[in-house]
This record gives structure tokens, sequence and C-alpha cells, in this order.
């Protein structure tokens, strides 16, 4: 458990996704089974079990420790996990200090004349802590082959829990048996063990690592491609030692058994204006790029008769769990590429309404109600035992289309093709696809895909076959107001930027803070502008700097945003939905940017709108603020 | 004797106007006792300075030949008379040269312990509990949620991230005097023996450090060229971190040395990558270890969080209240507060809340 929580500890300060992948599959490398097949089970989130509750974790740290240290100490730290893993007695297994490096002489000298320095006095609980005794059940697991606590005066062993542990009892553990369990394993763990636990165990292990992307470290072990782990993920459970034995060459590839894995799927790329020049409208077919989430859908029969469905994200994660009213639906044999979209009486909502369906914890029949999941059939990767994927895309679209009609599923239907004669009427379709039958789905709309109609279904961004012709985003002029250094390679750069509207206030003119921006610059502009914040600061806050912004001195921003909506949690009352710097205004006067009633009036346009969700993505809002054309 | 009247707290820091001199005072004073050379203690300007050899040796490094008026060097242990008072100086455990004083009148007892730790440190004398009347504590990290943890796992860390990342350079920011040299003799003591590069900052005090104690091979970060970097543990004040003077390295991973790292939004504020726990003063387990061994029946707390440590001190019986001399503060905070003052467009890494 201790290795595993360094590695959750390094992953989760490393920015870099490469680093991070390093890490990991030296974790593989190095960690004997089973101990890394239920990392990456916790690392994929393979695993279910019942997760603790914090005021269980209150509760044992209540009973451990001083409530006013806990309370100064919590509302020091911020975090509860981490307060509860820093402040965790370790009375029960003294860890003894190392002798000194040095030689000669270093450590605590003098005074145990006085009765008083001993090597970790512990502290003394303020109730006593549960203390194992004959009648307990003995402890969970044997110990770890790492890391075991050296034993010093103490008949009961705390010792350190390895993963395999953890994970195999949560998953029979009782409810009442849980904090007893808990308390043990706390024990025998170190300040970082401890945090990594508690993270498991309250189900909040945020660490910033796709699934896929620890499959692609477990696939580094043995060369292999990511992909390869992903068909035979479904048909492997934790702690995966024959996919551990396959990779190190030990044994045959597993059999990849399961009805319903995923493909990883085909991605595009984004259009320019020149790239047109080289391509014939004749060999495309034209489809609404929807603003939902890309999902797989994929089902069939096990060889056992048993029917399984799952419903995967772009990057593979299983997100089946939180869908069981498409899952019901989902009674064909093969594999379906589409858009994840809420429909509510027929009609296509905005993203934003899709988010509230997303970051809910239970699924309720009444979120299942308001937010009914549709899936938007793009593509047709398997059919029955076929793997269409080598077929031309006209072929799997026109058994798709089949497909879809023989199931006859209202929540799930085929996306549409756009009629188009040439390129000037896609950009017009583009510009306006209520008029060419979108209707009023219009505002789910994010732009439009080309796709080759010879093209096979390949993995990744191949060149050329995909595009992706995405709707102007709006503009708007803004002032920068504060700079914030960003993180690894960009950690001696100013490069995460909060820029602000005018609007009027009590003494005049005064700028709010609309946004922040961390892209969208290349790395000349950068220096740029890092060069202008050193120059141009007038205030220091930790590691953010305000720079100078008045109507005369300043550095305006044109910043482009795919839509706005109202936020309470914004002093400037509105949130921008993925703003960022579009070109650097070093011409423009702060004093001429834009003012926050822009933005308002946008979004009041935009509620006058139905169904947009209050979200400004309406084609009046677009014509008169979009950028280009 | 009434304690309060032996030791007293003043703006210039605490004065024993029996003896007629301050304690590490924060102004300029005709007579000043000084407990170690970390600069928010030892400043320049006073008329005559007692110290430890290796304080006042550090301090002319610092501050230059004339820092004070006249200076007198005094042994671990010694006693001295001043003026009916009875001073000594005990190590602290804390830095090269760092003392606690001890101050004696008509019986009573009063040890101002300065910055302190009470675990093994290669680089400087052990502490020594000194039994006394009153004991003076820092309460730097006085919270329960700081504890600075096994030394030798943090140094694995440091070692391992070196062994996998064997192309990048690990800049380990680190207070100057003190920090730096304390993780290069860990380094060496882990086996680690490639070439350890220092940030010009460094090299004086480290020079001074390795004429007494072996820290191998060791060199300046601007006769290195950037190859030699790759995979290579370059120290740096903490203020250098993020600074454009780190561009010139490859892929550089940011590391940081001190107690604070213990806290993740801490580290995660000051965008350090790599951060370690290790600190040069006591963490809780410690604080909490010392106080009640000294056999104090009282407690004066300064800088830090003195308010945990005063009710904890409540809850053992112990009279403790906070000593509110302004002008102390964690070493890296002033370093980075002095580097402040550098130019305005010399590069700063955050400063710590006090």
């Amino acid at each position: 458990m201790n290795r595993f929580a360094a590695l959750l500890d390094r992953l989760a300060y490393e920015p870099g996704r490469t680093a991070k992948l390093r890490q990991m599959t030296d974790y593989f490398r190095t960690t004997p089974d089973p101990e890394r097949g239920f990392a990456l089970a916790a690392l994929t989130g393979a695993l279910s079990f019942q997760h603790a509750k914090p005021g269980l974790i209150r509760t044992l740290i209540a009973e451990r420790t001083d409530p006013v240290l806990f309370e100064m100490s919590y509302d020091y730290v911020g975090d509860l996990s981490e307060t509860v893993a820093l402040m965790w007695p370790a009375s029960a297994s003294p860890r003894v200090r190392p002798p000194s490096p040095g030689g000669g002489g270093s450590g605590v000298r003098e005074a145990d004349d006085r009765g008083g320095v001993k090597p970790h006095a512990p502290e003394r609980p303020f109730t006593p802590p549960h203390s194992p005794s004959a009648t307990d059940p003995p402890p969970p697991g044997k110990g770890e082959e790492e890391a075991a606590s050296p034993l010093i005066g103490h008949n009961s062993a705390h010792l350190t829990p390895t993963l395999a542990d953890v994970i195999t009892t949560l998953q029979t553990l009782g409810k009442a048996e849980l904090p007893r369990t808990l308390a043990h394993w706390l024990d025998g763990l170190d300040e970082t063990g401890r945090w990594a636990l508690l993270k498991l165990v309250t189900g909040g292990l945020r660490i910033g690592v796709s699934a896929r992307l620890a499959k692609t470290a477990v696939a580094a072990l043995g060369d292999k491609e990511p992909d390869e782990i992903e068909i035979l993920w479904p048909g492997l459970s934790p702690p995966y030692e024959s996919l551990f034995a396959w990779l190190e060459g030990r044994a045959d590839k597993p059999a990849a058994e399961d009805p319903a894995s995923f493909r990883p799927p085909m991605l595009s790329h984004a259009i320019g204006a020149d790239d047109f020049k080289a391509l014939d409208p004749a060999d495309f077919i034209a489809e609404w790029k929807w603003d939902g989430i890309r999902v797989q859908a994929a089902a069939g029969v096990c060889p056992d008769g048993r029917r399984v469905a799952r419903l995967y994200s772009r990057t593979g994660e299983d997100i089946s769990a939180s869908f069981p009213d498409l899952i019901e639906v989902l009674s064909f044999d093969g594999a379906v590429d589409g858009e994840l979209l809420i429909v509510r009486d027929g009609r296509v909502q905005s993203f934003n309404v899709l988010q509230q369906r997303l970051n809910r914890k239970a699924v309720t029949a009444k979120l299942i109600t308001e937010f009914p999941a549709h899936l938007r059939a793009y593509d047709l990767l398997v059919e029955g035992d076929e793997d269409l994927r080598d077929r031309p895309l006209s072929e799997r679209r026109a058994r798709l289309a089949a497909m879809v009609q023989t199931l006859g599923e209202p929540r799930i239907d085929l996306s549409a093709e756009i009629p188009f004669a040439d390129w000037d009427a896609l950009a017009h379709a583009r510009a306006n696809p209520s008029d060419v039958g979108a209707g009023p789905d219009a505002e789910a709309i994010e732009g439009v895909m080309l796709k080759r109609r010879d093209a096979p279904y390949l993995p990744g961004r191949p060149k050329g076959l995909w595009w992706k012709w995405k709707r102007d985003p709006f503009i708007v002029d803004a002032v920068l107001m504060y700079a914030q250094r960003g993180h690894g390679k960009r950690s001696s750069y100013y490069s995460d930027y909060t820029f602000g509207l005018w609007r009027a206030g009590e003494a005049g003119d005064e700028l709010v803070p609309v946004g922040k921006a961390y892209f969208g610059f290349t790395d000349e502009e950068l220096l740029k502008i890092d060069r202008f914040v050193r120059q141009n600061t007038v205030n220091r806050f930790g590691p953010v700097r305000e720079v100078t912004h008045d109507a005369e001195t300043g550095l305006v921003f044109e910043v482009a945003f795919e839509g706005l909506q109202r936020s309470t949690r914004h002093r400037s009352g509105i949130a921008m939905r993925f703003p960022r710097v579009s070109r650097l205004r070093f011409d423009k006067p702060p004093g001429e940017a834009d003012r926050l009633d822009t933005l308002m009036t946008m979004l009041d346009a935009a509620e006058q709108t139905p169904s947009s969700g209050g979200r400004v993505l309406d084609a009046s809002a677009r014509t008169g603020k979009r950028k280009g054309g | 004797m009434r304690p309060e009247s032996l030791l007293v707290p003043t703006p210039a820091g605490l004065c024993c106007p029996e003896g007629g001199f301050h304690i590490d005072p924060l102004r300029p004073v005709a007579r000043a006792v000084i407990t170690h050379a970390h600069s928010d203690h030892a400043r320049a300007g006073h008329g005559a300075v007692l110290a430890t050899d290796e304080t006042l040796d550090l301090m002319r490094l610092r501050y230059g030949d004339h820092f004070a008026g006249t200076t007198q060097a005094v042994r671990y242990g010694e006693r001295l008379a001043i003026d009916g008072t009875t001073v000594s100086f005990h190590p602290a455990g804390h830095v090269l040269g760092s003392a606690q004083i001890r101050v004696e009148r008509d019986g009573l007892v009063i040890v101002a312990s300065g910055d302190y730790k009470d675990v093994p440190d290669p680089t400087c004398a052990p502490f020594e509990l000194v039994p006394c009347d009153v004991f003076i504590s820092e309460a730097t990290f006085g919270l329960p949620v700081f504890r600075h943890g096994d030394i030798a796992t943090e140094i694995g860390k440091l070692t391992r991230s070196l062994a996998l990342f064997p192309d990048r350079a690990h800049l380990v920011g680190a207070y100057s005097l003190g920090k730096a040299q304390r993780l290069i003799a860990l380094l060496r003591a882990a086996r680690y023996d490639r070439p350890v590069f220092l940030h010009g900052a460094m090299e004086a005090i480290t020079g001074y450090y390795a004429a007494r104690l072996e820290l191998g091979d060791l060199r300046a970060v601007r006769d290195g060229t950037k190859g030699e970097f790759a995979g290579a543990v370059v120290l740096c004040p903490p203020s250098a971190l993020g600074d454009r003077w780190t561009r010139r390295f490859p892929d550089p991973i940011a590391c940081f040395a001190s107690g604070w790292m213990r806290i993740r939004a801490r580290a995660r504020q000051r965008g350090v990558e790599l951060p370690l726990v290790v600190s040069d003063h006591c963490d809780w387990d410690g604080l909490t270890r010392v106080i009640p061994a000294t056999g104090a029946r009282e407690i004066w707390l300064t800088h830090g969080a003195e308010e945990a440590l005063v009710h904890w001190c409540s809850t053992r019986g112990l009279r403790a209240k906070p000593l509110h001399l302004v002008g102390y503060g964690d070493e890296e905070e002033v370093e980075v507060l002095e580097s402040a003052t550098a130019g305005p467009d010399q590069d700063i890494a955050t400063g710590e809340p006090a």
C-alpha cells in the first residue's frame, strides 16, 4: 500500500503526460502480482465497493485527537482526508529513526535523567484508541512485502496492509466492521499511505490519470499498443494476472471473450481554410457536430448466454453505471460510435443541460426522467461477429441506418446527413443550421463534420479522412488583470491569465474579471505576454501578479469562447465556456475593450430563445458577435 | 525574580535588562546575543555580538567583515558572566553553529531556544536538552499536521526520481544556509556521488560547510553546460524555482525541500512537482517531545502557530503564552522577502503567508 501511495503521491503532483506514464510503467514493472493488478484497477476506476462517508472519517479522528487541535488543523489544511492522514496518531506502531548518516554523535543526546526525551514519545490520545484484543479477528492482510514497520516493544502487530488486502477486504466488508478495519489499516501506514487509503475508501482518487493513460502505461510493459489492451479489457478482471503474464512474455494473450469491448475511436482534425482547396465535396458526407459526449455503445451475448451492454467514453472509461436508461435499450449486437445527448420532447438540449446529468453521484429516477439520455449514432464498427472497420464509411452507414431502423428505439437515432453541393453551401449550413433541417436542435450544434465516403474506421487521428469544422467562436476584447505562473514546463512563465471587461462602478468605469484563459497563444506570444507581465506588475499575491490595467495602460486580449451562462459564483455574474486567447491586441488601449453589458445583452437575447438553456448559442447572437464569417 | 523581568519582549527583540543585552535583536542594539546565522535572527549593525564561532563566520560571509562593532566567540557550554547574569550557549541542532541561549539569574533559568530540531543532522551538533524554568520555543510547525516523517524516505523520493528521469534536471529549492548543505550530506550518505550543482547564492556558504564536512563533488551552475545538468541535482534558493533562471536546464523538475511541503495545497500553489518534506525545525511531535522534557513550568512561544501549542500545553497542565515578537519567521519566507527587494523585475517565489 505504501508503494501504491507513493505512486499516487507522485502522480498527483506530476503535470506531464509522459512523466506520468513513466512513473506508472515503472511501478507496474517493479511491483509484484497481485498488488500491481489492484493498483491498475484503482487507477482505471474498475473497482466497486461501498465508499466510506466523510462522517466516518471524522468520527475516527475525533476518537483519537483533541477536537480543538483537529479543528485548527482542518482549518489550516482544508482537506479532510489529508488532515486526518497527517494527524493520525502514530502511537501504535513506532517507526524507528534511521541511524545518523553522518555518524558520530548526531541525534538527541542528554536528558533521559529527567525522564524526558525518548524517541517518539507517543501523543497521548484523549480517548483511548481501540486496542486489538484477543477477541478481535486477526488483522486483515499478511503484511507488505516492501515495508513492514519494524516492531519495537509491541505485541500487537500493526502491519502495513497491502493494496490487495485493502481492496479484497473492502469488497466484502460489512458496514459495521468498516470503522475498525479502517482504523487498523491507518495504524499501519505512514502519512502518504494514510492519505492514499482515505482517498481510495472515500472514492476521491483524483490524480489526473485517465483509464486510458493507465492502460497505456501497462501496455508499455510489453511494448504493446494500448488498443490491444482495450480489446482484451472487458474480459479481464482485477488483479489482471493473465494480462501481466502476457505482457511480460510469460503466457499467451488472454482471450477476448467479451462481446462488448471498447474499440479505440476514430478522431478528426480541425479543418483550415486552405484544406478545402485540396478536397472534392463529392468525396465527403457531412453531418452535424453535436455538442454532447462522444461515446461508444457496445452490446452482445457472452458465450454463457448472458447479455452485456456497455457505454464507453472516448477514452474507454466505462460510463454504463451513469446511464442505465440508455443501457437498457442497447438491444443490438455490435458496437456503435455516437454522441450522447439529452433529448427532451424531441429536442436536443444544450451541453449545459447534459452537464447537469453528468455531475451527479446517484442516478435517481427523477434524474433519468428530467434528463433522458439519447444516443445519436454516427458509425457502426461491429455488427454481430462482423468487424466492419475495414469497410468504407458509405457501407458502414448504410448498415447502421438499417440497424437503427430495425431497432425502432426512440432513444437511438441516426445522425442525419447534411445535403450540400459545394463548400459554400456547407458554409451556409454551418452558419445557419436551422435553415437546412436542424430545426429546434440548432442550439446543440457545434459545427459540421466532414467524413470521406471511402474511409475505413481507423483508431486515432488519421490525416485527411475526418474533418471537424466548428462554428466560429464568440469573441470579445478583454483586459488582462492578473497573471499566474503555469505548471511543469511553464513554471517559469506567467501563462494563466485573468481578464476583465468594463462596467460602471461607483467611481466611474471599472474592470470586472470575467474569465481565465491559459492557452490559445503561441510560444512566441507567451514570451511577449510574460515580458509584459513582469514589466507591468503592480501587485503580488503569492504566485499571482496583478498587472497594470487602466484605460490607458494595459494589455488587451481578444478572447474567443464557445458560450455563456449565468453564474452566481463569479463576481461578473457570468461564466464563459472554453475561453482562450485568440489574439494579442498590443495596439488597442484598454479603454477601448468591450463592456460587460455586451455579454449581458447576448445572454438576455439567448434567454428569449426557448430550449437554449440560457446559453448563448442562438443564431442572432452568433451573427452579431461571431468572429469571421 | 520573575521570569518576565529577566527577559522582556521589546520592539527591538527579547531584552535582558539585567545583563544589558538583546537576544536575536531585530534592530541595531549595543549588545546582541545571536542564536544562529539565519537572517531573521542575525542582523548586521549591532555594537557588540556574542555568538558561536560558526555563527560569526557565517554572518561575516553574509554581511562582510564589518557587520558589527566587535564580536566575541563563545563555545557550547561555556559559562559567561554578563552583569549579574550567567549566559551559556547549547547546541540547537538547527544549522551549523546554532545555539539555544541559557540565561540564569538568582537560580532562575530561562532557555531561549531560537530555532531548533531534535532529530539527527550530519551538518551540525545535535540538540541538547537544557533543563530550565522557562522554555522559549519556536512554533513554526506548531500544528499536529506537521510531521516531517522519515528523512530517508524523502531523500529516497529524490534519488528514485533521478533514476527514473535521467534526462531531466532536478532543481531543488532549499534555504541557502543549512538546508542546502544538509541535503547534500544526506544525498552523500545515501551513496549519491554524482556532482551537485549550486546556484550562485549558495556557493560561499556551501564552501564554508565543505571545509568542515565532506560534501563530495560540488560545482557552480554557471560553470556547467546544459548537457551536464541532465539528471543532475541542482540546488537553488526557493525563490529561483520558477524564475527565468530555470530556463537553462533540460526539462527541469521543480523540487522543494521544506517542512511546508507536508501540506499538498502549499506545494501545489508553488508549482512544486516533487515536494520533499525536509525541515530544520521541529515538527509537532518534536515540539511536544521537547517542551515537556525541559521540565520548564512555563512555556513562551514565538513565531508560528502558537495558538495550537498554547492549547496543547494547557491540556498538559503547563503554563504557556505567546510572545508576540514580530519579525521572525520561517527562513524560506525571509529569503523570499529579501529577494523581493532586489529589483522590480526580479522574480520571486511565493511568499509564505505569516
